[in-house]
């Protein structure tokens, strides 16, 4: 059963962040994920402090918000203050991050955070902290019910904005001159982004959020043209490195988040070699027949 | 204050080692930052920070022990192999370089993870301490760590002072650089071989996520208090040791404190600040610029004034009360008053039984602001075909910012003429 | 030679438009009329195409204001439409021939609603009006550079404006591309459509257009072609740079001075 619910984790967290990565790496903006998954762990650290408990609703909040205000910085920086736009990414996350780093030094003893989680979460305690009813029934664990509620928001989120997502992502400025607001459309994607980061981090951690981001659609972008085929096979990789990653994990007796990432690796690095329209075996194959 | 003496007064070896731990180790990743900051690719380095892990833990699973010699080797090779990925998949793949350095610096780092945790999981004794790579322990660095990486350290800065001129050109312009012969693969080599040793050793200070900072942090901010090279990279060397120092000071006071973290924090503050404060680019030194331009607006379009009235009444003698130039234009009573007074402070002009009064040099200026208008009418009707009533609004703002020697060819390209556009004689 | 008409399509009213504080576009004055195949025209870095984007607002402006059929833009953006440069996108988005000609539909659409059969059947016609219908499924990165800017017009197209605002459209192109684009330039025009076109060829201008504006940081003709295109005023756009106009450009910016007072 623990197996079922730690996949099943891993299953949502990938869902979200797959489908939020593909407008991401289209957008060139695939660092700007890396970094408002990091930065968002000052807001956790505050939310947990002013309430004292891993409330869920007040640490979606918190760090949300600092998560859109991640995005609002390095525009800031890069606007305003004419900070070259990498070292307005880089300056900014790091900066956040070390503060949430001593925040939990600061409060080790309130704050029920340790700096090897933040990295790479504790999926693997997931299945521990159920909802129990009232009548003593077992409801699932808490963290599966919070990242289906965040999956189907996330979900809902592209089904509906789904043509304006798709048009700013390719052509803003033809977006721009019908109408459509390049500004608003960018600021919800950050802030999903941001959503689906808090809600993953303290199960799986940043740096699978991170691989989940863009590992799985830079293999689909590999393996498709159609967008919504990449948005579709970027979920089912996901899903597939979360059930592998899990055994792996176990054969090896280490971090479950780690063998995802690794996992997902494996994925890209197969379609890089193998996949049929861009896979370079395929197109060394290809030259060479042409050559006879 | 008992700290801060203890501390600075170096006595204690322990510190002394530290604090030039951790001064080398941020010396060197900025100045090699610099480099990589110049060339737009100040991201790679975050990449290569993540990717030392698993070198790190496969140099320990394959040597079985923690001499930082075999360590440093095995972070050398993982993290090069982490640019030579990042490039191949940007060059030979429709994959952008952002995904690419997404994507190697979370499965570079997922595979470290899954290693170090399985490392942990043997109970070998030896490993305790590998994970001090994640987040740093520049308190913990002492005698053979200390050497090792003091020396890399050293190297470092003596490469970059002696492939100084090469490595300037490389991110100035690849392609001049090519075309002059100069072996831009070796140095790109070079550059990339540099980057990763400062990785591999500023992490032993601040830990993997944070190491971008160290690269990219003291660059940025060097980068706003100079436009030459050498002083940028001696004025990033500069802000990472302070950094360094004071990141060794607060762990010294605080020993719960992480030492990571807190040179991060500083080193990010004082970039922020520069971001704000530097004088020239920096946020606040343009605005204030910007409030300079609008007072000098503002005292200029006075003393115009001023000059206008005496030129309709062919009287530059008399003075002029503050309604009868408001009257004229539209100016918000105190502020107009305010410039006034400025304006009698500098000299410009005279106060007469509460009425104003242009002295010589008043007149002169005033003179001129109203020539420079009229010149750029006339410029704009003949040069740039515009209508001669849509000319005034765009001279109301040239009239400020024309130097002499603009002047000069304006009026010559003008051919020394007489009336402006609207047949008002050019004084 | 700067001819003004009576009402027009495009308004455009002391128009600067700086970047980074530099003014690139000096007090442009412009009306067009409607119905016309305006040709664009001027030398490298003259402003042609912050021309057009500053019209239809894609970039702010230091002063002036455009107006479209006597309104602010605001009022008109399901009238009129745009055809970027092709360089200005990524073609190796994932996405079909038929996804990009559909996207001309998204301004009538708004929030929320999914393109219906009518919408599908505009973005077939428009692929076939560009003899593009073969290509519908045929995913973008596999196109010619001709075939490339067809389905752009085929996208702009779809959305049945009534003006088109067009960004080196013959840029790149082959031969029979070109012509077919400017058949179907003609067309539109004799449907009463307006079409400004940034277009950088001198030679196949006058056979082009009906109505051409010259630019070169400002406005230095506008008028029926055989009007224009004369060499006094060819002279005048091409005969190098105003070095005073730009010289004091480089001046605002360094002192980050406002390009009006009151801003």
């Amino acid at each position: 059963m623990n197996a079922f619910w730690i996949i099943l984790t891993g299953s949502l967290v990938a869902t979200c962040c797959s489908l939020l990565g593909c407008f991401l790496i289209l957008r060139r903006m695939a660092m700007v994920g890396d970094a408002i998954s990091h930065a968002v762990l000052p807001g956790i650290v505050i939310a947990f402090m002013l309430t004292g408990s891993r409330d869920t609703i007040p640490m979606l909040i918190g760090a949300g918000l600092l998560g859109v205000l991640t995005t609002f910085l390095i525009e800031f920086f890069h606007r305003y203050a004419r900070v070259q736009a990498d070292a307005a990414i880089g300056v900014t996350f790091t900066w956040l991050f070390a503060i949430g780093i001593i925040l939990i030094s600061v409060f080790a003893g309130q704050v029920d955070l340790d700096q090897d989680c933040v990295l790479y979460g504790e999926i693997a305690y997931v299945p521990l902290d159920l909802i129990i009813t009232k009548g003593g029934l077992s409801m699932g664990p808490r963290t599966v019910w919070m990242l289906a509620l965040v999956t189907l928001l996330i979900g809902a989120f592209i089904v509906l904005g789904y043509k304006e997502l798709f048009l700013t992502t390719f052509d803003p400025a033809f977006a721009a001159a019908i109408g459509i607001s390049t500004t608003l459309w960018y600021y919800l994607l950050m802030g999903a982004v941001s959503l689906t980061t808090v809600a993953s981090f303290e199960s799986v951690g940043a740096i699978l959020v991170v691989a989940f981001l863009v590992a799985p659609p830079a293999t689909s972008y590999l393996l498709t043209d159609d967008f919504k085929n990449m948005l579709g096979i970027s979920v089912l990789l996901g899903i597939i490195a979360s059930f592998a990653g899990y055994y792996l994990a176990v054969w090896l007796d280490g971090s479950i988040a780690g063998a995802i990432a690794t996992v997902t690796g494996i994925e890209f690095l197969l379609a890089f070699l193998f996949s049929p329209t861009h896979g370079k075996l395929r197109r060394q194959k290809r030259v060479q027949m042409v050559g006879h | 204050m008992q700290d801060f003496i203890e501390f600075f007064s170096f006595t204690d070896a322990n510190i002394r080692y530290v604090t030039l731990g951790s001064v080398l180790l941020a010396a060197s990743s900025a100045v090699v930052g610099c480099f990589t900051l110049l060339r737009k690719r100040a991201l790679v380095g975050d990449a290569v920070a993540h990717a030392v892990l698993p070198g790190v833990c496969l140099a320990f699973i394959l040597s079985g022990t923690k001499n930082p010699f075999i360590l440093l080797i095995g972070a050398f090779v993982t993290g090069w192999l982490s640019l030579v990925v990042i490039d191949y998949i940007t060059s030979r793949s429709r994959i952008k370089e952002d995904t690419a350095i997404g994507l190697v610096l979370s499965v570079f780092f997922g595979i470290g993870i899954l290693l170090l945790t399985a490392i942990q999981q043997t109970g070998n004794a030896a490993q305790s301490g590998l994970d001090k790579f994640l987040f740093g322990s520049a308190a913990s660095l002492i005698g053979e760590d200390l050497i090792a990486f003091g020396v890399v350290a050293v190297l470092l800065l003596v490469a970059v002072v002696l492939f100084f001129k090469e490595l300037t050109l490389l991110c100035f312009d690849q392609a001049y650089a090519r075309t002059i012969g100069f072996p831009v693969r070796g140095l790109e080599l070079l550059l990339t071989t540099l980057t990763v040793f400062a990785v591999v050793v500023g992490i032993q200070a601040v830990g993997v996520v944070l190491m971008a900072a160290m690269l990219i942090t003291p660059a940025a901010a060097a980068r706003f208090w100079t436009e030459n090279l050498k002083v940028m990279l001696v004025l990033a060397a500069l802000i990472g040791a302070f950094s360094g120092i004071a990141g060794a000071f607060v762990s010294y006071t605080a020993p719960s404190m992480p030492t990571g973290p807190w040179i991060v924090l500083i080193v990010s503050m004082i970039a922020i600040l520069s971001f704000a404060l530097a004088p020239g680019r920096g946020w606040v030194a343009r605005i204030l610029r910007q409030r300079r331009n609008k007072t000098r607006i503002l005292e200029e379009n006075l003393l115009k004034l001023l000059y206008q009235l005496g030129e309709l009444r062919q009287d530059y003698g008399s003075a002029r009360s503050l309604e009868e130039l408001l009257e004229r234009r539209n100016i918000p009573k105190s502020e107009a008053l305010g410039g006034l007074q400025k304006l009698k402070r500098q000299g410009y002009l005279q106060k007469d039984d509460g009425r104003w009064l242009l002295t010589p040099e008043g007149e002169k200026r005033g003179r001129r602001v109203v020539r420079l208008h009229r010149l750029w009418e006339l410029y704009l009707t003949q040069y740039l075909n515009l209508a001669s009533d849509h000319v005034h609004e765009d001279a109301e703002t040239i009239e400020h910012i024309i130097t002499p020697e603009l002047e000069q060819r304006l009026i010559e390209e003008l051919n020394y003429p007489d009336l402006d556009p609207h047949s008002a004689r050019i004084p | 030679m700067i001819l003004q008409v009576e009402n027009p399509v495009v308004e455009v009213h002391d128009l600067t438009v700086s970047y980074d504080r530099k003014p690139v576009l000096w007090g442009i004055d412009l009306t067009l009329p409607a119905g016309a195949l305006v040709g664009v025209i001027g030398p490298n870095g003259a402003g042609k195409s912050t021309l057009i984007k500053a019209m239809m607002n894609l970039l702010p402006v230091s002063s002036g204001y455009v107006r479209i059929f006597d309104q602010p833009l605001k009022q008109v953006y399901s009238r009129i439409s745009y055809v970027p440069q092709r360089e200005s996108v990524d073609w190796d988005f994932p996405a079909s021939v038929f996804d990009v000609v559909l996207m001309g539909r998204y301004g009538q659409l708004g929030l929320f609603k999914r393109p219906r059969k009518a919408d599908k059947d505009a973005a077939m016609e428009a692929l076939e009006k560009v003899g593009m219908q073969g290509f519908a499924n045929r995913q973008i990165s596999q196109l010619s550079g001709g075939q490339q800017q067809r389905v752009f017009l085929a996208r702009a197209l779809a959305q049945n404006a009534d003006v088109y605002f067009m960004d080196e459209p013959f840029a790149g192109v082959d031969i029979a591309t070109e012509t077919a684009i400017i058949q179907l330039l003609r067309l539109m025009r004799d449907q009463g459509k307006t079409v400004i076109v940034v277009h950088h060829d001198l030679q196949s201008a006058s056979e082009y257009f009906d109505w051409v504006v010259l630019l070169n940081m400002r406005l230095v003709a506008s008028g029926p072609t055989e009007q224009v295109l004369n060499q006094e005023l060819l002279e005048q756009t091409y005969g190098g740079k105003l070095t005073l106009l730009s010289k004091v450009g480089d001046l605002l910016r360094k002192q980050e001075f406002p390009a009006r007072e009151k801003s």
